[in-house]
């Protein structure tokens, strides 16, 4: 009952706390570059007036796919907040990004093309410490349900440092932050067309737009994991993570692709394995 | 024991009664109303033993042992005959030791090779008797007007139709023998013949390239014969403690490590037929063969009894370090292949580094051996021979509407042949997106892998190679679903009946799924529990879950409906120049341009000839492991 509630709970605010974060990630964005910034409600004024465009496709399926991958991802979270098995999580998470990807690659533009190749290459990227986490999670607290794992009254992060860290690393990509926004940016400066998004606008957009505010309550909600035997630190601490991705989001430049793989993989297999391996030796005795 | 001898037997006299048919549509009635009869016995069968345990047969014939020891003495000459005409000497060498070890075998131990019990049948073997059955069926009927339509297309090879459909035929009643058989010299009788079929296939165009890796294929799995057999002569020696040539009692042996060596070289037989590194170049340069061909090799047949004789053996293999080494030659063979399919255009060497990359997962699983990993091996393998035969299938149809089987070629695919992009779309999601098939047990992999000693090993390969996995099938997909403006049609026109089994097939892929609770519930829990005395299974709340999943996937596609009316359409955005709908735009001095799209193939960082020679070199490494720690143990 408590995991309808919370899949419930969490269908109807995530978008309100997704957007609010939004708003507040381009204050402090503007704050970092020296200007005002917008009001704090934008991105709502943004996507309200995206559903008032006028309905322009390139080819029809294009709504399919993005409607899939807004209910996919809208899924995937609400099984999260319901408490549900972590990796059956992640491959529903997994599963909402291919529908994006097929979404671009079914308009069939040189843009998105590219786009959509990004995308897979970030995707490769970062699946496998996303993998290592939700493993490395259930060694601490013996259950891959994402109800226990919150219910632990195990510090968690101090078992798994490492896997924090690699996670950090390939929340970057997933928040489509700097170095690591190959596939599409929200910053203007970084690329003259879309990436992936390029051929989607009106309310099909705005339906993107969404379905990322959604992943990333999803997202701070997996970082949370990490603290959840204290919820005061914990928040703060996914605060500070938060903030500190914004921070390196000004600061750097785009990197090329490789550059992106290379440190997704890098991270998983130095931070997240190093730290698993010796978690394991230290609870086994001998791995 | 009646339908265990009428699925062996009955495809035999269909081969032979085959190989009197000349006329295409009389070949096809026969194959048709045979697939309809094997089919529907083993469904007969499944109906019979499913709810028993494992029933025993003692079927005992001293005629059928002799028969097949001449058989297999036949099947050396034969290969003498054609090693000597083509001059592959390391084939006449590998059937002349085989067929060495084989006589001394039978003159050595004549009182250690009689087993109570010849045959049996169990769940597993219900599983794999519905794959031959059903799934082997449909490719041998798709075949029939396929193999017209190649010779339409390839003029120049000798028409040998008759022979084809009489191996193919003898294949399916190989593979029936081959998961029935308790005794273990009949076992290897099948096994050979599956390996000589395979040979004849294979080499079926006659072109040079055909012959040399009809050769390659046969040569690699007659050094997995050879090991076999050997393994035969260590049981045969020390029959009171390990049981002698009956699998049941080999498998009941309360002495471990006498039984762990032979255990090791039939496993070693499983991952030279499995295609496993350093093995896997056979199984890729079977792709000069016709299509069915590769369907039947990659999803019902052959490979499929490797990875059988792997499960089969993986009780002995838990807890072992050499079981462990066969693992990780499993797992290395995973990743490895998954990142090479990234480089690869062609879709039949996609799929066929596909199917070694799974197999490999599957041997990874039979070679750690707990119960939730025994689980999960057998359910890779349903699933993997459901969507993979309709991979291939549907590359064969395609290749012959279009001409390529390169990806970059099925660019539009929706388009031009809307139905068939359907239905490859639904096989490529089987192989790697949740909640289908492949993907719930690499999922129930990583966590029996977590409870594992040292299972960390597996589940950073697992990690990694499911991350390569997404990337090449998403970008092979993408490639279907690319709407192109101005493509022309085409699928009208293709032959009628290859439809049927295609269709049939791809509703399998998405009953597979919907029916798996019934499927792991009363066929693979039963065997597991019945072996270790626990099984696996998927929470309520999980399944639960992927079938909401699935049944979202299944309504999706109405919301077509709500997008019909509204929109308007444009062309891409082409850097602002003005373009047409078929991607050609205003260039400078008046030109009009084309554009064109490609996908990634990242070959510097994934190229076959980057990864193979260093999987292969740690693959030999670890089955050389395997055997020195099976040594060790005893």
């Amino acid at each position: 009952m408590n995991g309808l509630i919370g899949a419930v709970l969490f269908l109807i605010l995530a978008p309100v706390a997704g957007g609010l974060i939004a708003g507040i990630d381009r204050k402090i964005t503007a704050r970092m570059q020296g200007r005002v910034g917008p009001p704090l409600l934008q991105p709502f004024y943004d996507v309200g007036k995206l559903f008032e465009k006028e309905n322009v496709v390139v080819t029809t399926a294009q709504n399919f796919y993005v409607l899939a991958y807004l209910i996919f991802i809208a899924l995937s979270g609400a099984l999260f907040f319901a408490g549900g098995d972590l990796l059956l999580i992640v491959f529903a998470f997994t599963l909402a990004h291919v529908f994006l990807v097929l979404g671009a690659y079914a308009v069939h533009s040189p843009y998105s093309h590219i786009g959509a190749e990004r995308e897979l290459i970030q995707l490769m990227a970062y699946e496998p410490m996303v993998i290592l986490a939700a493993v490395g999670l259930y060694m601490v607290t013996n259950s891959f349900y994402v109800a226990d794992m919150v219910a632990t009254t195990v510090p968690v992060i101090l078992y798994l440092p490492g896997v924090f860290l690699g996670f950090v690393t390939i929340l970057t990509i997933k928040l489509r932050k700097s170095p690591f926004d190959i596939s599409t940016s929200h910053h203007a400066h970084q690329e003259i067309v879309k990436g992936i998004t390029t051929e989607f606008s009106g309310s099909t957009l705005g339906q993107v737009e969404i379905a990322h505010w959604y992943e990333n309550v999803f997202l701070l909600g997996f970082l949370y994991l990490f603290f959840s035997w204290n919820p005061v630190i914990g928040i703060i601490a996914v605060a500070i993570t938060y903030a500190a991705e914004i921070f390196v989001d000004n600061v750097t430049a785009r990197a090329r692709w490789q550059a992106a793989l290379k440190s997704g993989w890098l991270a998983a297999g130095v931070l997240g394995l190093v730290n698993l391996a010796i978690l394991s030796y230290m609870m086994t005795g001998g791995v | 024991m009646q339908t265990l001898l009428f699925l062996i037997l009955f495809p035999i006299l269909v081969a032979c009664l085959l190989l009197f048919v000349k006329q295409t549509t009389l070949r096809y009635a026969v194959v048709a109303l045979s697939a309809l009869s094997i089919g529907g016995a083993s469904i007969y069968l499944l109906i019979r033993y499913a709810f028993g345990g494992a029933v025993y047969f003692a079927a005992s014939s001293e005629v059928a042992s002799l028969a097949m020891v001449a058989i297999e003495m036949g099947l050396a000459l034969f290969i003498i005959y054609m090693g000597a005409k083509f001059r592959n000497y390391l084939a006449i060498a590998l059937a002349v030791v085989q067929a060495a070890l084989v006589v001394y075998l039978e003159i050595s131990f004549p009182e250690n090779l009689h087993a109570v019990n010849n045959l049996f049948i169990d769940q597993f073997s219900i599983i794999m008797a519905l794959i031959v059955g059903i799934i082997g069926s449909l490719i041998a009927v798709y075949a029939v007007r396929y193999m017209e339509t190649y010779h339409h297309h390839h003029p120049e090879v000798r028409d040998r139709q008759k022979m084809f459909f009489f191996v193919t035929f003898a294949f399916l009643a190989a593979m029936f023998g081959l998961v029935f058989s308790n005794n273990l010299m009949w076992l290897f009788f099948f096994w050979e013949i599956t390996t000589i079929s395979s040979f004849l296939l294979i080499g079926y165009s006659e072109t040079e390239e055909a012959t040399k890796n009809a050769f390659r294929a046969l040569v690699m799995n007659l050094l997995g014969g050879v090991a076999f057999v050997v393994a035969l002569i260590f049981l045969a020696a020390t029959e009171p403690t390990s049981g002698g040539i009956e699998l049941s009692r080999v498998l009941a042996s309360p002495d471990a490590a006498v039984i762990l060596i032979p255990a090791v070289l039939i496993g070693f037989a499983g991952i030279t037929k499995a295609a496993l590194m350093p093995f896997s170049s056979w199984l890729l340069g079977a792709m000069v063969a016709p299509t069915p061909v590769s369907a039947l090799l990659h999803s019902s047949t052959m490979v499929k009894a490797g990875v059988y004789i792997l499960v089969r053996f993986s009780p002995v293999f838990a807890g072992t370090f050499a079981g462990f080494s066969i693992g990780l030659v499993g797992a290395v063979t995973f990743v490895v292949a998954s990142a090479i399919a990234i480089s690869q255009s062609n879709a039949k060497s996609v799929l066929a580094y596909s199917t070694i990359a799974n197999l490999g997962l599957i041997a990874a699983c039979a070679g750690v051996g707990t119960y939730m990993l025994v689980w999960a091996a057998i359910l890779l393998i349903v699933f993997h021979a459901v969507a993979k035969s309709l991979l291939f299938l549907g590359t064969g149809a395609i290749e012959h509407r279009l001409g390529s089987r390169d990806i970059e070629d099925m660019e539009g695919l929706i388009v031009r042949m809307p139905k068939m992009a359907v239905m490859m779309f639904i096989g490529i999601a089987g192989m790697f997106l949740a909640p289908f098939g492949m993907l719930i047990s690499k999922w129930a992999a990583i966590e029996a892998f977590v409870q594992v000693p040292f299972g960390l090993v597996f589940i950073a390969i697992l990690a990694y190679g499911s991350a390569v996995t997404v990337f090449f099938w998403a970008k092979w997909m993408g490639k279907l679903v690319a709407v192109t403006r101005q493509a022309e049609r085409v699928e009208k026109g293709f032959l009628e009946e290859p439809w049927a089994p295609l269709y049939i097939i791809t509703g399998l892929v998405i009953a597979a799924v919907l029916l798996f609770p019934v499927i792991s519930s009363t066929l693979i829990e039963p065997y597991v529990l019945a072996i270790y005395g626990a099984t696996a299974l998927l929470s309520q709340a999980n399944v639960a879950i992927m079938l909401l999943m699935m049944a979202l996937l299944l309504i999706l596609p109405i919301s077509f409906l709500l997008f019909r009316r509204s929109a308007k359409h444009l062309p891409v955005y082409m850097g602002g120049r003005p373009s047409t709908p078929d991607l050609h735009f205003a260039g400078s001095l008046g030109l009009t341009r084309e554009v064109q799209t490609q996908n990634y193939y990242l070959t510097e960082y994934f190229g076959e000839a980057r990864l193979f020679r260093p999987g292969a070199a740690v693959c030999i490494i670890l089955i050389l492991a395997s055997w020195v720690l099976a040594g060790v143990a005893l």
